[in-house]
C-alpha cells in the first residue's frame, strides 16, 4: 500500500473493512427485491459505491492491481445478453416473451416468485458494474494533459 | 394540492438554473433538479387516502394499499435521468479539455 | 412473434458487438450488417404480409389493462420499412466513412442501439414504454453525434442533450397526469378514456404532449439544437438523425397521439397549422444564407417537416396522405443529400461551399445523386418531392385553407433557389479542382445510388393502384381515431 497516493491511514483502514459489509448489504438488496424494497437497481448502486470507496481511499493505480477492469467489462457486457437469453425462454417454455415460467413458490419465500430473482440478479450486477465503469472512465481526466482541436 | 404546487415549484427552481447559470456543472445540477422534481409528483399523483406502503408482510393484514404502479414508472425514470446525467457530465469533461472554461457563454463556435 | 424481432435483433446485436469487441471493428461491422438486413427483410414482410390487419402482441402474456402490448398496424409497418430502409444505408455509408473517423466497434454498438429505441417506438402500444424507447433512441442519439472527437461536437451534443432532457421532462408530466386521470397507460385505454375528462384537462394534456414531442421533432419554436446537431453529427448519423429520428420520435407519435388517443381535437389541429408553417418559412430563409453545407441541410430538413406538419394540420385524408408521403420521401432525398455532403467532406476536407469546386468529373455519382435530391427536395417532377408537395398544397385548397397552400409554395420556391445555390458553387462552380484527398469508397457509392433510384421510384407511389396498396391502408389506420381503440381491445 503506497503512504503517498490516496488519502491518510485511517480512510484506507475503515474502507478496507467497511467495502465487505458494503458488500454484503447490496447483495441482500439484490436477492430479496422480489419480498422487500430494492431490488436490481438499488442494490447494483450499492455494490458500485462499494468499489468505489475503494478507488477514493486507495487512487486508481492500486486499483488497477486490485481488479482486472477488462474482465469487469466483459462481465458488464455479458449481462444483459443473459437478460435477454431469459426473455427468450420464456417463448420457449410456451409463453409471451419475459413470461414469469417458473414456479411461484409460496409466499414470502426466498425462493419464488419464478424468474424474477434471476433477473434482479442480473440488473444488479449490470447496474452496478457500469455504473463503476463509467465513473472510472471519468477518473482518466488528467488536468495537466493538455488537449486541443 | 399544495404539495402539487410545491413539486411544481422545485420544477421552476430547476427550469430557472438551466436557463440563467452560465457553469456547465450548475446546468447538469439544475437539469437533475427538475427531473427530481418530475418525480416526485408522479409518485404523489399514486397516493390514496389512509392507505398504507405496498407490501405484503407475514403476519400483517391486507389493508388498502397505495399505488405501486408510479413507483415503478419512477424507478424506471431515475435510471434514465441517471444515464442521461452520466451522458452530460462526460461531456462537460470533454468539453473543458477542448476549451478551458466551464463558461458556457464562452463555448459559442457554432453560430448562425 | 415478428413484432418482437424487432426490439430483439438489433438489442441483441448491441450486446454481442460489446462482447465480442476488436480494435478494428469489422467483426463489429458484420454483426450490425446481419442485423440490419434481418430487420429490412422482416418490415418488407410486415409489409405485403400484414395487409391492413392489427396486430398485438401481450409481452409477458399479461392481459390489456395490466401489461404491455405490442401493436402492429399499417401506420406502424410502413414507418418501419422507411426506418430499416434508411438504416441499412446509413451502415452501408459508415462502412466506407467511418474509417476515415477511425472505425471502432463502439460506433456500430450505438447505432444499434438507436435502431432498437426507433424501432421500439414504432411498435409499442403503451404510454410509458414508448417513453423508454424514446429515451433509449435519444441516449444513443447523443453519443453518436459527439462520436467524432471534435470540439464543436461536443457543444453540439451538449446543447441537444439539456434540450431533450427538458421536453423529457415534460412528457413525463403528461404521462403523470394520463396516469392520474384515466388510471391505464395503454394507448388504447387512454383512448377510451379521454373523451370523459374535463375540458381543461384535455387541453393541458395535449398541450403539454405538443410541447414535448415538437422538441424531438425540431417543430420552429423549438428547433434550436436541430442546426447544431446535424451538422456536426458524422455524416450517416446526421442521415440518420435528419432522416428517421425526428420521423419517428417527433412526427409518428405526434400522429399517433393526437389523432389515435386524443382524437384529433380541433385547437390542436390548428396549432399544427401555424406551427408548420412558421417552420417552412423561417427555416427556408434560415436556409439561403448558409455556406456550410450540412448546416444549410439541417435548416431544410426544419422547413420539410413543416410541410409534414401542415398535411397533419389539416385533418383531411388528403392531407394526411401528402403527409406520410412526404415522410416517406424526406426520408429517402434528405439522407442522400446528407451522403453527398459527408462524401464530399471526405474527398475535398471542407464542408464549405465557397471552398469547393467542380467535382462532376472527379466523383460522378455523389454529384449527380446530388443533383437528383436537390431537384426532388425542390419539388420538380418528375421527382417523388414534387407529388407529396402537391399534395399537400392540393389539400390545403381543398379543406378551405388557401393560404397556408400558398405559403407552402412560396416555401418550395425558396427551397428551390438554396438548392441551386448549393448546386452552383458546391459542385458546378468555376474552380477546378484537381484530385481528392481521400478516394470515396464502394460502399458509399453503392448506397447513394440505392437512395437516388428510389428517389425517382418513389413517384409511383401516386399511381392510383400502387397507393390503394401502400398508402391507403397507412392513412385509414391513421384517419380511424379512436377505432384504433376498438381494434386493439377487440382481440
Amino acid at each position: 500500500m503506497n503512504e503517498k497516493q490516496g488519502m491518510s491511514i485511517i480512510v484506507k483502514t475503515t474502507s478496507r473493512i467497511l467495502l465487505w459489509v458494503i458488500f454484503l448489504y447490496g447483495i441482500y438488496i439484490i436477492l430479496f427485491g422480489h419480498l422487500s424494497p430494492g431490488g436490481g437497481f438499488g442494490g447494483g448502486v450499492v455494490l458500485a459505491l462499494g468499489f468505489l470507496s475503494i478507488v477514493l481511499a486507495y487512487g486508481r493505480s492500486f486499483t488497477l492491481q486490485w481488479l482486472s477492469i477488462p474482465r469487469l467489462e466483459k462481465a458488464e457486457a455479458g449481462a444483459p445478453l443473459l437478460f435477454l437469453i431469459i426473455a427468450l425462454l420464456g417463448i420457449v417454455a410456451g409463453g409471451a416473451f419475459l413470461q414469469n415460467f417458473m414456479s411461484k413458490g409460496s409466499l414470502f419465500h426466498l425462493y419464488s416468485s419464478g424468474v424474477i430473482p434471476f433477473l434482479n440478479i442480473i440488473i444488479g450486477l449490470k447496474v452496478g458494474l457500469s455504473l463503476f465503469l463509467v465513473v472510472w472512465a471519468l477518473t482518466e481526466y488528467d488536468p495537466e494533459d493538455g488537449d486541443e482541436e | 394540492m399544495t404539495l402539487y404546487l410545491l413539486c411544481f415549484a422545485l420544477f421552476l427552481v430547476g427550469l430557472y438554473g438551466l436557463i440563467t447559470k452560465r457553469d456547465i456543472v450548475k446546468i447538469i445540477l439544475a437539469s437533475g433538479i427538475m427531473g427530481y422534481a418530475v418525480n416526485l409528483m408522479i409518485v404523489l399523483f399514486g397516493y390514496r387516502r389512509q392507505a398504507i406502503y405496498p407490501i405484503l408482510e407475514k403476519g400483517k393484514p391486507v389493508a388498502s394499499m397505495v399505488d405501486p404502479l408510479p413507483q415503478a414508472l419512477v424507478l424506471t425514470s431515475i435510471v434514465i435521468e441517471l444515464g442521461t446525467t452520466a451522458l452530460l457530465v462526460a461531456l462537460a469533461v470533454r468539453l473543458f479539455r477542448k476549451y478551458r472554461t466551464y463558461d458556457i457563454t464562452k463555448i459559442r463556435r457554432l453560430r448562425g | 412473434m415478428i413484432l418482437l424481432s424487432f426490439i430483439v435483433i438489433p438489442l441483441a446485436a448491441a450486446f454481442l458487438i460489446t462482447l465480442l469487441a476488436r480494435r478494428d471493428g469489422v467483426g463489429a461491422a458484420l454483426i450490425s450488417l446481419v442485423a440490419a438486413v434481418l430487420s429490412l427483410g422482416l418490415s418488407v414482410y410486415a409489409v405485403i404480409g400484414f395487409r391492413g390487419e392489427t396486430l398485438v402482441y401481450n409481452m409477458g402474456a399479461w392481459k390489456i389493462p395490466y401489461g404491455i402490448p405490442l401493436v402492429a398496424d399499417s401506420f406502424t409497418v410502413f414507418m418501419l420499412l422507411m426506418v430499416n430502409l434508411i438504416s441499412l444505408a446509413s451502415l452501408a455509408f459508415s462502412w466506407g466513412y467511418m474509417r476515415w473517423l477511425g472505425s471502432d466497434w463502439k460506433y456500430y454498438a450505438l447505432f444499434m442501439i438507436l435502431l432498437t429505441g426507433m424501432n421500439g417506438v414504432l411498435i409499442t402500444g403503451d404510454l410509458f414504454n414508448l417513453f423508454v424507447f424514446m429515451e433509449i433512441a435519444l441516449l444513443a442519439g447523443f453519443a453518436l453525434v459527439a462520436y467524432g472527437g471534435q470540439a464543436h461536437e461536443f457543444e453540439a451534443s451538449f446543447k441537444y442533450a439539456v434540450m431533450g432532457s427538458v421536453s423529457s421532462s415534460l412528457i413525463l408530466i403528461a404521462i403523470a397526469v394520463i396516469y392520474s386521470s384515466t388510471s391505464s397507460l395503454t394507448l388504447a385505454k387512454i383512448a377510451e378514456a379521454y373523451p370523459g375528462l374535463g375540458p381543461g384537462l384535455r387541453i393541458w394534456v395535449g398541450a403539454l404532449l405538443l410541447a414535448g414531442f415538437s422538441l424531438k421533432a425540431a417543430v420552429m419554436p423549438f428547433h434550436a439544437w436541430l442546426p447544431d446537431a446535424h451538422s456536426s453529427a458524422p455524416a450517416p448519423i446526421s442521415a440518420m438523425l435528419s432522416g428517421v429520428l425526428i420521423k419517428t420520435l417527433g412526427i409518428y407519435v405526434l400522429i399517433r397521439l393526437f389523432y389515435n388517443v386524443l382524437g384529433a381535437p380541433g385547437v390542436f389541429l390548428h396549432v399544427f397549422l401555424v406551427l408548420g408553417t412558421l417552420s417552412i418559412l423561417l427555416g427556408v430563409v434560415l436556409a439561403v444564407g448558409q455556406w456550410d453545407f450540412k448546416r444549410l441541410l439541417a435548416y431544410h430538413s426544419i422547413s420539410q417537416i413543416g410541410y409534414i406538419l401542415i398535411g397533419m394540420g389539416l385533418g383531411t385524408t388528403l392531407g394526411m396522405v401528402g403527409a406520410v408521403f412526404h415522410a416517406f420521401n424526406h426520408a429517402l432525398f434528405k439522407s442522400l443529400l446528407f451522403f453527398n455532403a459527408g462524401a464530399v467532406e471526405m474527398g475535398l476536407g471542407t464542408r464549405d461551399l465557397r471552398k469547393m469546386g467542380n467535382i462532376t468529373r472527379l466523383m460522378p455519382v455523389t454529384a449527380h445523386s446530388s443533383m437528383v435530391a436537390s431537384l426532388s427536395i425542390s419539388g420538380i417532377p418528375p421527382f417523388n418531392g414534387f407529388f407529396s408537395k402537391l399534395i399537400i398544397i392540393i389539400a390545403a385548397v381543398q379543406a378551405r385553407q388557401p393560404v397556408y397552400g400558398f405559403l407552402a409554395v412560396i416555401g418550395s420556391l425558396l427551397t428551390l433557389a438554396s438548392f441551386m445555390k448549393v448546386q452552383r458553387y458546391g459542385f458546378r462552380s468555376e474552380k477546378t479542382t484537381e484530385s481528392l484527398g481521400r478516394k470515396i469508397g464502394w460502399s458509399m457509392n453503392l448506397a447513394m445510388i440505392v437512395l437516388a433510384v428510389l428517389c425517382v421510384l418513389m413517384s409511383l407511389l401516386i399511381v392510383p393502384g400502387i397507393r390503394e396498396w401502400m398508402l391507403d391502408p397507412v392513412v385509414s389506420a391513421i384517419m380511424n381515431k379512436t377505432g384504433y381503440a376498438q381494434l386493439v381491445l377487440g382481440r
